[in-house]
């Protein structure tokens, strides 16, 4: 069983990885606006519609 | 690239829809062999505009959307004031790279296929680096490099495409808000990963208690639960600092039992960890903190998404003035108006300044200001305000003050006063938990002296399990998950509540005052009464439509349209009372009776009386004199809006008093009371901007009084009432101050309000009812000793659930 001190010391760790992460994601401003990243993944044919211009 | 219409020439007709915008194409439009249909020019301009672009894939995403119904409306500005230097300073920022950012408000957006065509801007247009448009918000932030494009020319793009954007003026604000809620979701990260991991330890330790755990393991699970609730203890702050500020204003609010809660779950859990013996709460207190701060969150983000779309509609009214230097005409931003300057303003504009004419000759509405429904005639000389809206034709103005220093700008400061001096409300779940605090810290004296003579660490362990089952989380949830339930359906109704306080305060009938000019009435003036010749009609119509006056307009818009006679004389009279036209062989004299009387001879008693009953109903009589005697009258007025009667029979039913405040003429006001029945004590015409914040302070030391209304001269009375409700189509001072701000037209929105405030207050009440419920069963159970901490943790969340499921299933708006 003392391999708990190493488990868990690690698990907290792993916790603080986590947290430190998302804090930059939200500092970084992903989760101000919850709405138009949902639409916007159907603008994804960039490149054909430029042919289509040429 | 076709839509719907495949339809061949066979099938030409109504049923064939606008290719742009989806409309019915009129027959005479109808090109036989095309595959593409417009129902007007500005639709096939906008349409060869996207596809010009390479945009043609927005008819793809924009689906079948009701608001496909709209063409794109452009508005052709030249966006000029953009590029000016003061306008850069105010809302233009640099970004990396020596590019400029700025956000940019947008009108019409509503759909996936705005977002695309906005963002793809840069794609389109050199020196565009970034377009980034917020959907929820319409707010586009757009990055550009000043060296290869100018921002009014990118400002034209996005016009020319339907989006006329508007410099976005509370960034600052805007800025601080967005940082807080940022911190707010670090702090709810924290608490739940905390949470989480110290209730794995936590089922290690009850785990224990039945089947054994080594102390060097206990103790070790103990200390990192210790470790990991003290990181949850930052996240609790939040409560903390809000438990200080409700004790220095010596009011109790949730966050005090809440904080105590916590600190005596936490002190006592310290106190166990570091002396080896009685129980941990970690696990409860963490997730008790993580619960609320999430309730607290989804609140928050509600009501600023309600205060945001009202704040988006300030940044809507006109931002520039068109300045007059050296005998040229551009387009400036306000702020750089100064006393002295000459603004030209067209028919049509809203007046920037307070000043002087100094040449030209108009009519101007001053309702948003005054009140008042009648325009008002200047000329030269004549002293204009600012906010007041020029109608028939251009003039040029001398500015006297600009900005804060006009009449608009006092009345602000005047509303901001007002807003100080109000009483401030005490909720309904404060004032249960100011009793909630006192009974449970009673309760756990109680329970603390009763197992005292079994021993110190049973009594202490009792009066604690206590604490951590009363401790209010289902409580504490109640109201801000009802109230973000309840303003969620609201905005959706075209309501938009700014502070959940407002539903509380708007919950029980009391009195409602309701402004006239703009939120009974139309707004602006109609054709309300005919008498006489009907056939003059469409003569009258012809006249009329070659001048331009608000009169002149209301006939034109009231008669019916014919055929144009080809041959048309007119002329206006010089003082601006009346007109004189040849049409069709018959010569007219339309205006006023006195103008009337003066080429017609004394008037007949029945004309007489016409024109009396006419004054009596607060219109403006405008007699028709055909060949020389009068043949027709008309009654001009500010019409009651249609729906307006029956929203106010609806309040009463509720159990409100409705009394009307106006600034408009007390005739005018009288007459439009009888109509409704409201009797003449509480009618109040002729109220300037201070006797409306009289009235209302008055009515409101008596008990709750509701302001409804749109105008500046509204806005102090709006802030001082219990609750302000703007109405559509207000002023910008008057939305900022309201409330509550319908997005619909008229006072109808208002029964929804009401009804739904009270609905929301029900489930409150509802909500506090269950989770006293368990505190009380589960105090009970905890005095007597029953029952231990692991059924007091079960306890605790059950009592959040049914909050959480009552506040979402529940109807209210």
């Amino acid at each position: 069983m003392s391999v708990i001190y190493i488990v868990l010391p690690l698990a907290l760790i792993f916790v603080i990885i986590a947290l430190v992460v998302f804090a930059r994601s939200v500092r970084s401003g992903q989760f101000d606006d919850l709405e138009t990243p949902s639409v916007r993944i159907l603008h994804d044919d960039e490149e054909a519609d430029r042919e289509d211009r040429s | 690239m076709s839509t719907e219409t495949t339809a061949g020439p066979s099938e030409a007709g109504p049923d064939l829809s606008c290719s742009h915008c989806a409309l019915p194409v009129p027959a005479s439009l109808v090109e036989a062999d095309s595959d593409l249909q417009f129902c007007c020019h500005g639709c096939r301009a906008v349409y060869a505009m996207i596809h010009d672009q390479g945009l043609g894939r927005y008819y793809d995403l924009i689906g079948e959307d009701e608001e496909r119904g709209l063409p794109a409306r452009t508005t052709g500005r030249s966006y000029e004031e953009f590029d000016d230097p003061s306008f850069h300073e105010l809302y233009v920022r640099p970004a990396a790279g020596g590019l400029l950012a700025t956000d940019l408000y947008l009108e019409g957006v509503h759909c996936a296929a705005c977002v695309w065509l906005v963002e793809k801007v840069p794609v389109r247009m050199a020196g565009v680096a970034e377009a980034r448009l917020d959907m929820r918000q319409s707010m586009a932030r757009v990055v550009w490099d000043p060296a290869a494009v100018q921002l009014s020319t990118i400002a034209r793009f996005l016009d020319a495409l339907g989006y006329a954007p508007h410099p976005f003026r509370g960034v600052q604000a805007r800025e601080m808000r967005r940082r807080e809620d940022r911190r707010l979701l670090i702090k709810i990260a924290v608490a739940g990963a905390a949470a989480g991991n110290v209730m794995m330890l936590a089922a290690a330790l009850y785990g224990g208690m039945w089947h054994g755990i080594a102390d060097e393991f206990e103790t070790l699970f103990r200390w990192v639960s210790l470790v990991l609730a003290l990181a949850a203890m930052w996240s609790a702050s939040v409560f903390f600092r809000g438990a200080m500020g409700s004790l220095r204003a010596r009011a109790l609010h949730m966050d005090v039992p809440i904080t105590i809660g916590i600190v005596a779950g936490f002190g006592w859990g310290v106190w166990a960890t570091l002396s080896g013996q009685g129980e941990i709460y970690f696990d409860s207190v963490t997730a008790l903190i993580f619960l609320l701060l999430v309730g607290r969150y989804v609140q928050q983000r509600r009501q600023r998404s309600a205060a945001d779309a009202a704040e988006l509609l300030y940044s809507l009214s006109p931002s520039s003035a068109r300045l007059i230097d050296a005998g040229t005409v551009r387009t400036v931003p306000l702020e750089a108006l100064v006393p002295g300057m000459r603004v030209e303003v067209p028919a049509g504009d809203s007046i920037p300044v307070d000043g002087l004419v100094v040449a030209g000759r108009s009519d101007i509405d001053a309702s948003l200001l005054t009140g008042e429904s009648r325009p008002e005639h200047v000329g030269e000389g004549d002293g204009v305000h600012a906010g007041t809206l020029n109608l028939s034709s251009r003039i040029e103005v001398q500015v006297l003050a600009a900005g804060e220093n006009t009449r608009v700008g006092r009345l602000s400061r005047l509303v901001e006063e007002s807003a100080l001096r109000r009483a401030p409300v005490i909720r309904l779940a404060d004032r249960i938990s100011g009793v909630f605090v006192a009974v449970v810290l009673a309760l756990a004296l109680l329970t603390l002296l009763i197992w005292w003579r079994q021993g110190a660490g049973v009594a202490v362990d009792h009066a604690i399990a206590l604490l951590i089952v009363t401790c209010p989380c289902a409580l504490g949830l109640a109201t801000p998950l009802a109230v973000s339930a309840a303003i969620g359906r609201a905005g959706r109704e075209g309501i938009l509540i700014k502070g959940g306080d407002a539903l509380e305060r708007l919950s029980r009938p009391g009195r409602v005052l309701l402004d006239k000019t703009g939120t009974l009435t139309e707004g602006r003036m109609e054709l309300v009464r005919w008498w006489g010749d009907e056939s003059l009609k469409p003569l009258v119509r012809q006249v009329e439509s070659q001048v331009a006056h608000p009169v002149a307009s209301a006939l034109v818009r009231g008669l019916p349209e014919v055929e144009a006679e080809p041959e048309i004389e007119v002329e206006r009279s010089a003082d601006g009372s009346g007109v004189r036209g040849r049409v069709a062989g018959r010569d007219l004299n339309i205006g006023s009776p006195a103008h009337v009387e003066q080429l017609t001879g004394p008037l007949t008693e029945t004309v007489a009386g016409i024109v009396r009953g006419y004054a009596d109903e607060g219109l403006t009589p405008v007699l028709i004199a055909c060949d020389g005697s009068v043949a027709a009258a008309a009654g001009i007025g500010d019409p009651l809006r249609p729906g307006s009667a029956a929203a106010v029979d609806e309040l009463r039913e509720m159990g409100w008093h409705v009394g009307v405040l106006s600034g408009d003429h007390p005739g005018v006001v009288a007459a439009l009371a009888r109509r409704l029945d409201i009797p003449p004590e509480d009618r109040q015409g002729g109220a300037t901007p201070e006797e409306k914040l009289r009235v209302v302070e008055r009515a409101a030391a008596e008990g709750s009084v509701v302001m409804v209304g749109d105008g500046v001269n509204d806005a102090a009375a709006l802030s001082a009432a219990t609750v302000g409700v703007a109405v559509h189509g207000g002023a910008e001072a008057a939305m900022a101050v309201a409330d509550v701000f319908l997005t619909r037209e008229g006072i109808e929105p208002l029964g929804t309000l009401f009804l739904g405030a009270r609905r929301t207050m029900n489930v409150i009440r509802l909500n506090l009812i269950f989770s006293l419920l368990y505190n009380v069963i589960g105090a009970a159970l905890a005095v007597t000793g029953l029952i231990g901490p692991l059924v007091a943790a079960v306890l605790m969340p059950l009592s959040s659930l049914t909050v959480i499921t009552l506040s979402y299933r529940a109807r209210t708006f």
